[in-house]
């Protein structure tokens, strides 16, 4: 890819600051996002995909705090790009961002739509306020229920005149995201945030939604930012994969070389324990020995070692292990892989 | 299998009422089990899959009699070979069969009292059934907590020192305290991360082996029901549509709604393209289910006869059952998705 990438975060480490010690909940996360691309942040919980997803939205609420790294976005060709990580959270340039440049599906629909107002509403609210700058005109309130009224059809949400005016808790789980989805559209996002904008729906409904998002990220060439514990929802919907363990990057590639030609010691056990739909039944699966460490606890060296079938005992217990690129597009941090560590 | 069953499920219902106005008047019913049927093994697992709202749960529970069914019949084998409904019985009927048939659920993190140590929620099952000393209570609690992989010194603790992996092994040590026979698991491994559900499905699989125990398993992932599971049976609205040993049911679904869910499980492969059929709509509310057959709104083969007339389940192979007017003619070859070379 020649193109310049929309996104670019290097070496993000975020920390919360707690009575009983500090977490490194992102301790040292780069990747980039080129436009149109679809990124998928795979991890298991505690991995800090979702913190790298506050972080780049400004979302950290103390006692969390971006301690350092740079979040670069290019708002458009011409410009230099920002350091989101730098900007003020309430300040006036993270807001014109946040809701408009760089929209988010979150995981809840029920928990995010505001039980008192009508979705259409909320969403109106949300294209009045950023309008101008994204539509390159002054939308009037009527023009904003037009649009999202397009809105709603666009994400296949049947009778939209009518649905426009339900509140959240009379729609479906379904209507619900689709709303959402709408929502997080109107204001013309390059970059989209999707968290676990699934998991907490059927894998019926799921498979609508995901359609609906792959549709409209071509129609529209928004990039994608997917982050999921769901390897199959990964394997479906991105092209580059970040695979996260304990606030590091494990690695990261094209969809492909994660699944068919993984390099992580952790992204292969990973894939050899989901029970497949071909494999043989009823026989032990390859685990992950262990149990994921207590964030209090972080081990040393490689956060992976405790649980890793390869370790090097001198090497991965003593030194942490540099995100290092091995090919293009293509960087593993281990120690089997490269063996540059991360300065003490 | 000429055996009786360990457990058999007969025209099993379960109507909620829907009350309205001040006076309460019941307006309508949510029919949450609605006429279903089968049959489990001793030592076998049965996986029970559909998506929210289809019944599993409430099945489950009617199992249990954790709830009292509307109608229909649970049969269950004793220890002494004696066949007795579940069903009607009264509290106290059913007091000595509880030890016998235990549960385990889905949230770790909710079904452990969190004010008792590891000790005493392991432990009350077995001072509930009589066994008084404290002493030979902690001998039997080490026992079970060595059984599901965790250290006997943990016993003092409290759950919130533990992660949901092994939250989930207590949940399973408390199930097994009273050396049930038959184990119903209401989605066991859903809440857990990908790492240790293969974890607690190793353990499930050992477990039942070493104490030929019986498995009712309630899940909607349909690959670790297809991983656990000796037969499946679907349900949509209610209903069961299908209901077959496992390899047969993967590698040839009966039911379009068997074979629409089977093809919307995203595959971890992204050289299997996920498939363009999906399935339209959405689930109809058991309280106003469609006429004829509930799934043909949805169903890209309904034609007038499955607008009108209801379909039965129907034998269509020895073992293998399926809810559909045309379950013979239809080719749903979209059970095992084909890898591309």
């Amino acid at each position: 890819m020649t193109e310049s990438p929309l996104l670019r975060v290097r070496d993000l480490r975020v920390s919360f600051k707690l009575d009983e010690g500090l977490v490194r909940a992102v301790d040292g996360v780069s990747f980039d996002v080129f436009p149109g691309q679809v990124v998928g942040i795979v991890g298991e919980s505690g991995c800090g995909k979702s913190v790298t997803m506050k972080a780049i939205l400004q979302l950290i609420e103390p006692p969390g705090r971006i301690t350092s790294g740079e979040i670069l976005y290019r708002q458009d060709a011409a410009q230099p790009s920002v350091d989101l990580a730098k900007l003020p959270t309430r300040g006036q340039a993270m807001r014109e961002l946040r809701g408009a440049d760089i929209a988010l599906i979150p995981q809840e629909p029920m928990a995010a739509f505001s039980p008192v107002h009508t979705v259409g509403d909320q969403i109106v609210e949300a294209i009045m306020l950023h309008g101008r700058q994204r539509y390159g005109r002054p939308i009037s309130r009527s023009d904003a229920r037009g649009i999202t009224v397009e809105l709603f059809r666009d994400v296949g949400i049947s009778m939209p005149e009518q649905r426009i005016d339900a509140y959240s808790w009379q729609l479906s789980g379904g209507l619900r995201q689709r709303a959402m989805i709408a929502m997080a559209l109107s204001c013309k996002p390059r970059l989209l945030i999707a968290d676990e904008p699934t998991t907490a729906i059927d894998v019926t409904t799921q498979a609508q939604i995901l359609a609906l998002l792959r549709e409209l990220q071509r129609k529209y060439d928004t990039a994608i930012i997917f982050i999921t514990h769901d390897l199959g929802v990964i394997a479906q919907m991105a092209n580059y994969v970040v695979v996260m363990y304990l606030g590091r990057v494990m690695e990261e590639g094209p969809v492909d070389d994660i699944f068919h030609a993984p390099r992580h010691p952790y992204t292969q056990a990973l894939l050899r324990s989901i029970p497949s739909m071909h494999g043989e039944t009823r026989t032990a699966l390859p685990i992950i020995k262990g149990t994921l460490p207590h964030p209090f606890n972080r081990p040393s060296g490689c956060p992976f070692h405790p649980r890793c079938d390869d370790i090097m005992p001198d090497r991965c217990t003593k030194a942490v292990p540099m995100l290092h690129s091995v090919a293009q597009q293509r960087a593993v941090s281990c120690f089997l892989h490269s063996d540059q560590a991360e300065p003490a | 299998m000429t055996t009786t069953p360990l457990l058999e499920v007969r025209g099993l219902r379960k109507y909620f009422p829907i009350a309205r106005g001040l006076l309460r008047r019941v307006v309508g019913h949510v029919r949450a089990v609605d006429d279903v049927s089968f049959t489990v093994q001793e030592g076998e697992t049965l996986g029970l899959v559909g998506e929210s709202g289809c019944g599993k749960t409430t099945t489950s529970r009617c199992i249990l009699r954790a709830i009292d069914p509307t109608d229909g019949q649970v049969l269950y084998r004793t220890r002494s070979n004696e066949v007795v409904d579940l069903a009607p019985m009264s509290r106290a009927e059913l007091a000595p069969l509880r030890r016998d048939i235990q549960m385990i659920f889905q949230d770790p993190f909710g079904s452990l009292n969190p004010r008792m140590t590891l000790f005493d929620n392991v432990g009350e099952p077995l001072l509930v059934n009589g066994m008084r000393r404290r002493k030979e209570r902690m001998d039997r609690v080490a026992d079970l907590l060595r059984l599901v992989g965790l250290r006997p010194e943990f016993m003092h603790r409290f759950p919130h020192a533990f992660s949901g992996g092994q939250r989930q092994r207590i949940g399973i040590a408390r199930a097994l305290a009273t050396s049930p026979r038959l184990v119903v698991a209401d989605e066991p491994v859903s809440a857990l991360d990908v790492s240790v559900q293969a974890q607690v499905l190793n353990l499930l699989l050992e477990l039942q082996s070493t104490l030929r125990l019986t498995f009712v398993f309630v899940a909607h992932d349909l690959s670790v029901v297809r991983h656990i599971s000796d037969r499946v049976a679907v349900m949509y609205v209610g209903q069961l549509v299908e209901l077959a040993p496992t390899s047969a049911i993967f590698q040839r679904p009966r039911h379009p709604y068997t074979a629409a869910l089977m093809r919307a499980v995203p595959v971890p492969d992204p050289r299997v393209s996920g498939t363009d059929m999906i399935l339209r709509g959405e689930v109809p509310s058991p309280a106003a289910p469609p006429s004829g057959c509930y799934f043909h709104p949805r169903c890209v083969f309904a034609e007038d006869r499955c607008r009108q007339e209801a379909p039965v389940l129907r034998e269509l192979t020895p073992g293998h059952f399926a809810r559909c007017h045309f379950a013979e003619q239809l080719t749903l070859g979209a059970g095992e998705t084909v890898a591309a070379a």
